[in-house]
């Protein structure tokens, strides 16, 4: 790696870390898999990191009134890996383990892969069907986001550059619930061409709570909500998990590029819809 | 003294022996270009085109040159003096354009070297690249090969508007009469898509000038180095023997590291300019840029055949995606496909019409197979095409056609003679083991289901053991130098230069057995041309063939003058050297080796005639190529709703001849069938209409990784090369040549009953769902 000189900083707070945000021109560095390989390539040249990596309030797990805090730097091997993940949001841990290879796994990060915002990213498909919640803190404040607001445009999440991402809030799932994350890997990178996180709850022999997120179809991470209104009170049957899936592209602008078309993307997309929501029941 | 030489009856050729490489590879102890430090050491970087077709107006490096730490900074104008990067193959109409080591008023492909930066900070040097203002003017580009032939296309070069490179025709038997009695004619285009080498190890070079007696040192990561040397000596205008070369630990090549490159005599240059060492090594996305590509051919096909399958002709027109430059070999590359066009098949009439085509692209040359893969390619989609045509079985219809064994040594219409083989036998061995008929009723029971599952058989003939002098631009020989050191322990140096392969391990087994020691009393160099004997290097899965036979004549040479000493101390006239030891037939009394050894060197009394020391040198000419071939046989079962095509099984049966080491051949064989995998399935270099390479990071370009690989079944056949004394034929090739129409045909079996007769590399899951979408019309 030859990058442009930078300086650098690795605070052991939050606090010291959103101070040299607020006092700097800095760009935050988390695990480094999608801003060190932009800067190799000097297609990103920040005068300025701030290393998150060893603040280890950011790397905590707790659980707190029916949600699930996650800190924004557990990296994806810790959350596929947590017992506590595992079992209180599966979801989560299932997609973890989807994410890049073992060595990304390794590194990366949830709270950066949200920030990151890349409309291929594993992780996005599943926030959203959690309807995750994220908070931001900055100098002297902090705020907390819905999912749904937070993925702007390709690449771009609300979050400030004073701001960091510290932890992401998930619900803790309800027994009965059942889910799966399916995707469809770009060979070269292992993103998702499409991939589809699914939640579903059963109740009475009747679909009971759906959600539905999807990535690597649109611009951004969505929550398929017409999917979902189409499987609440069906029986579930192969029948409605294929009319409801194929409304997942519904309204949808559709990414087309080197590895798939938008009429692929959209066809694949379905598939994984029905695919999910079937390994979900 | 510490004798190690004892007496050894056990044969190492034929044991599966782990690698005596790997220890300093895996536990990183290993020097390459980029861990050589030398005092004072510089560093260039360079900078390159980001346009594909673009005058030069201007180049400014003023700011560049003032920015802390630059020393220099390098334009066209100032190696205008030097020689071209060189292309060593002639044809009748060949053109080469003059092609510089640094851009003078054009650019011609995205990466196009346009200066060079020289800092005593890598890092500076890369700053630097971003201050040097080139002022260009682009100009119209063409990218792909068949657009470039169209009347009208921006000329590449301006003195040859029509963009042809070169042709080369050549026939062999009457096609047209051929072609005339056949019942049948099937047609294919049939594209072998531009890949990228992708060895582990970019490219490097460190150059050291001593300017006190006017040599040069260079170490740069390449097969050639002996060859090197005298093309860098050209290019520089320093005398050969000024120049030394080293090929240190090379961490791969596959081909690409078979030429000398713009940057290579660059590095040397500044090295001689400034005085200084200098050392320029490659990143990945220069390296996708920058180093050559291989493959890159749209081919036509016609083959025609009787009713009852007998294949009697083939016509193939050939268009080779050439770049716009060539490199050492470039027009080679499809005039080595067109001598393996006929297979393993015996019709004996073939017309094959090559056009090299210049594009605005990175130039293409030698990548593992080196038109071998596409020839094959080409005739194993065809055989099935056939088949398919005809409704026989493939398995039956290539047994029909196969050259049968009573005919070799076999001379092909294409002006080569097979070696040796036993073709039928060997895709027999493959059908039995995979369970060929079985494959097929579960084919007939799963499409009943809806699944698409496919059996994909492919067989291949190679062309190796670069070869006979005539075939080859600078001698087609190789050269082993064997010393038995005064302590006993043997040190072998061979012309070859191996970089990946294990061939330290196969020349010591090789050496073990023939001299009868100890394979731990063994040392092989290879790789400096200060040390080593003149060589030619490695490619063509010529290592163990050519290189190897020179080793083993080299040490025959070697036992007599170990009998001559023998002798001398026996004070005997009849000795016979084996197993370390030499006996003397009538006393029964015997000297060992690590006696004999220092009594050569050291004396004090020498035998008459007879020089000090136990050395020998051997440089051994091939009397032909050697031709290996095998059969592959893949199951495959494509996901209709997504087109994915999953491998269910892969088996590869090969014959390379005797197999000195099995492990290793098994390793080539993997990794061979990972790479033709890799092209069948996932890579592909891709430019897109302006010229921009879009394949430009492994985040585009798709190599197999582990996961994507299936379990490789391997077996073998075993049928000696008469060629070398080994009766070795080569491996290095193999599976990547079988593997992409091995995969190829599973994935059209799979869809054969929706009418899909062939598909082009690679088979991306879109394309494959399209041509299911709509019930198998492309």
């Amino acid at each position: 790696m030859i990058p442009q000189e930078f300086n650098y900083s690795r605070p052991a707070t939050v606090q010291e870390a959103v101070d040299l945000l607020a006092d700097n021109d800095a760009k935050v560095l988390a695990g480094g898999m999608s801003l060190i390989p932009l800067m190799k390539l000097r297609l990103s040249a920040p005068e300025h990191l701030v290393d998150l990596g060893r603040i280890a309030d950011l790397t905590r797990i707790t659980e707190n009134g029916g949600s699930l805090h996650l800190g924004a730097l557990l990296t994806h091997h810790q959350v596929a890996t947590s017992a506590l993940v595992q079992e209180k949001c599966p979801l989560l841990a299932e997609t973890a383990g989807h994410i890049g290879d073992a060595q990304v796994r390794n590194m990366g990060t949830l709270g950066g892969s949200a920030a990151h915002a890349d409309p291929a990213a594993d992780y996005p498909a599943a926030l959203c069907a959690l309807e995750a919640k994220v908070r931001l803190v900055r100098r002297g404040g902090e705020r907390v986001v819905d999912i749904g607001d937070f993925f702007v445009d390709a690449l771009t999440a609300d979050v400030e550059p004073d701001e960091i991402i510290t932890e992401l809030i998930l619900p803790v799932e309800e027994s009965g619930t059942g889910v799966s994350y399916q995707k469809l890997r770009q060979p070269a990178s292992g993103f998702a061409i499409v991939g589809v996180a699914a939640r579903v709850r059963t109740s009475g022999g009747k679909i009971a709570m759906a959600r539905v997120g999807v990535t690597g179809l649109a611009a951004t991470a969505y929550r398929a909500t017409g999917v979902e209104a189409l499987l609440e009170g069906s029986e579930g049957s192969q029948a409605d998990v294929a009319k409801a899936s194929a409304a997942v592209d519904e309204g949808v602008e559709a990414i087309s590029d080197l590895h798939a078309s938008s009429d692929y993307r959209r066809s694949v997309a379905r598939v994984f819809t029905a695919r999910a929501i079937q390994a979900a029941l | 003294m510490e004798t190690t030489v004892s007496k050894k009856t056990e044969r190492m050729v034929g044991k599966p022996i782990r690698r005596r490489e790997d220890p300093r590879l895996i536990t990183g102890t290993a020097t390459y270009v980029e861990d050589i430090e030398l005092p004072g050491m510089h560093y260039a970087a360079v900078v390159r085109s980001p346009h594909p077709a673009a005058n030069i107006k201007g180049i400014d490096t003023r700011e560049a040159e003032q920015h802390p730490g630059v020393v220099a900074v390098y334009t066209g104008k100032d190696i205008d003096h030097l020689g071209a990067v060189p292309c060593a193959i002639s044809l009748p109409d060949l053109r080469i354009p003059h092609h510089h080591l640094l851009a003078q008023d054009r650019v011609y492909y995205v990466g196009h070297p346009v200066a060079v930066v020289v800092a005593s900070d890598r890092y500076v040097a890369a700053d630097a690249v971003d201050l040097v203002e080139v002022e260009y003017e682009p100009t119209d580009s063409v990218s792909e090969p068949e657009e470039a032939l169209k009347d009208g296309a921006p000329a590449v070069h301006a003195e040859w508007p029509d963009n042809v490179a070169f042709t080369h025709d050549q026939a062999g038997g009457d096609v047209e009469k051929a072609f005339a009695e056949a019942d049948v004619i099937v047609k294919e285009r049939i594209v072998s898509q531009r890949l990228a080498p992708s060895a582990m190890e970019p490219r490097g070079t460190v150059a050291s000038w001593n300017s006190g007696d006017e040599t040069l040192t260079v170490y740069s990561s390449t097969q050639i180095p002996h060859i090197l040397r005298l093309l860098m000596a050209g290019v520089l205008g320093l005398p050969e023997h000024k120049l030394r070369v080293i090929a240190p630990e090379v961490g791969g090549g596959f081909g690409s590291k078979c030429e000398l490159y713009p940057e290579e005599a660059l590095t040397a240059f500044i090295a001689m300019k400034i005085g200084k060492p200098v050392k320029w090594v490659l990143t990945r996305r220069d390296e996708f840029l920058a180093t050559i590509h291989g493959r890159g051919h749209v081919d036509y096909y016609e083959l025609a055949a009787r009713k009852d399958g007998t294949m009697l002709g083939l016509k193939v027109k050939i268009i080779q995606d050439v770049g716009s430059f060539h490199m050492l070999l470039t027009p080679a590359m499809p005039t080595l496909s067109v001598l393996m066009l006929p297979g393993l098949y015996r019709f004996k009439n073939v017309d094959a019409k090559v056009v090299g085509v210049f594009t605005h692209r990175m130039a293409t040359d030698l990548y593992r197979g080196a038109g071998r893969p596409e020839a094959t390619h080409g005739i194993e989609r065809m055989v099935e095409v056939l088949a398919a045509e005809l409704g026989m079985d493939p398995v039956e219809l290539r047994k029909k056609n196969f050259v049968p064994p009573s005919d070799f040594p076999y001379d092909t219409p294409m002006g080569v003679s097979y070696d040796s083989g036993n073709y039928a036998a060997i895709l027999e061995k493959a059908v039995e083991t995979v369970g060929y008929s079985q494959l097929r009723q579960e084919q007939q029971e799963s499409r009943q289901q809806g699944r698409l599952m496919g059996i994909g058989i492919a067989t291949y003939g190679e062309i190796c053991a670069f070869g006979p002098s005539p075939a080859l631009p600078a001698g087609g020989w190789e050269s082993a130098t064997v010393k038995i050191e005064p302590s006993g322990n043997v040190t072998v140096m061979t012309g070859v230069s191996p970089h990946g392969q294990g061939t330290q391990t196969t020349f010591s087994q090789i050496a073990a057995d023939e001299l009868g020691v100890d394979i731990d009393s063994i040392t092989v160099a290879h790789g400096d041309t200060s040390t080593v004997q003149h060589g030619v290097g490695t490619f063509g899965s010529r290592n163990t063939s050519v290189g190897g036979t020179a080793l083993v004549l080299a040490i025959r040479e070697l036992k007599e003058k170990i009998e001559t000493y023998g002798a001398f101390l026996l004070e005997s006239d009849d000795v016979t050297y084996a197993e370390g030891v030499c006996t003397c037939n009538k006393t029964g009394k015997t000297v060992p080796l690590a006696e004999i050894a220092p009594k050569s060197w050291f004396g004090p009394t020498f035998p008459p005639n007879t020089q000090p020391g136990l050395i020998a040198t051997n440089y051994w000419e091939p009397p032909n190529f050697a031709f290996p071939f095998g059969a592959h046989i893949v199951v495959s079962e494509v996901d209709p709703d997504t087109g994915e095509v999953a491998i269910k099984r892969y088996l590869a049966v090969d014959d390379c001849g005797k197999v000195i080491n099995p492990l290793l051949v098994d390793g080539q064989v993997h990794g061979g069938v990972a790479q033709g995998l890799g092209q069948a399935l996932y890579e592909q270099v891709v430019y897109d209409d302006t010229g921009q390479l879009v394949t430009g990071e492994y985040m585009d370009y798709a190599l197999p990784k582990a996961a994507m690989v299936p379990t490789i079944e391997t077996d073998r056949t075993e049928t000696p090369s008469p060629v070398n004394p080994l009766g070795v034929k080569g491996v290095g090739e193999a599976g990547t040549i079988a593997a992409s129409p091995a995969v190829v045909n599973s994935v059209v079996d799979a869809l054969s009953h929706l009418g899909v007769r062939h598909i082009d590399m690679p088979l991306t899951p879109e394309k494959i769902w399209k041509l299911v979408q709509q019930g198998g019309s492309a």
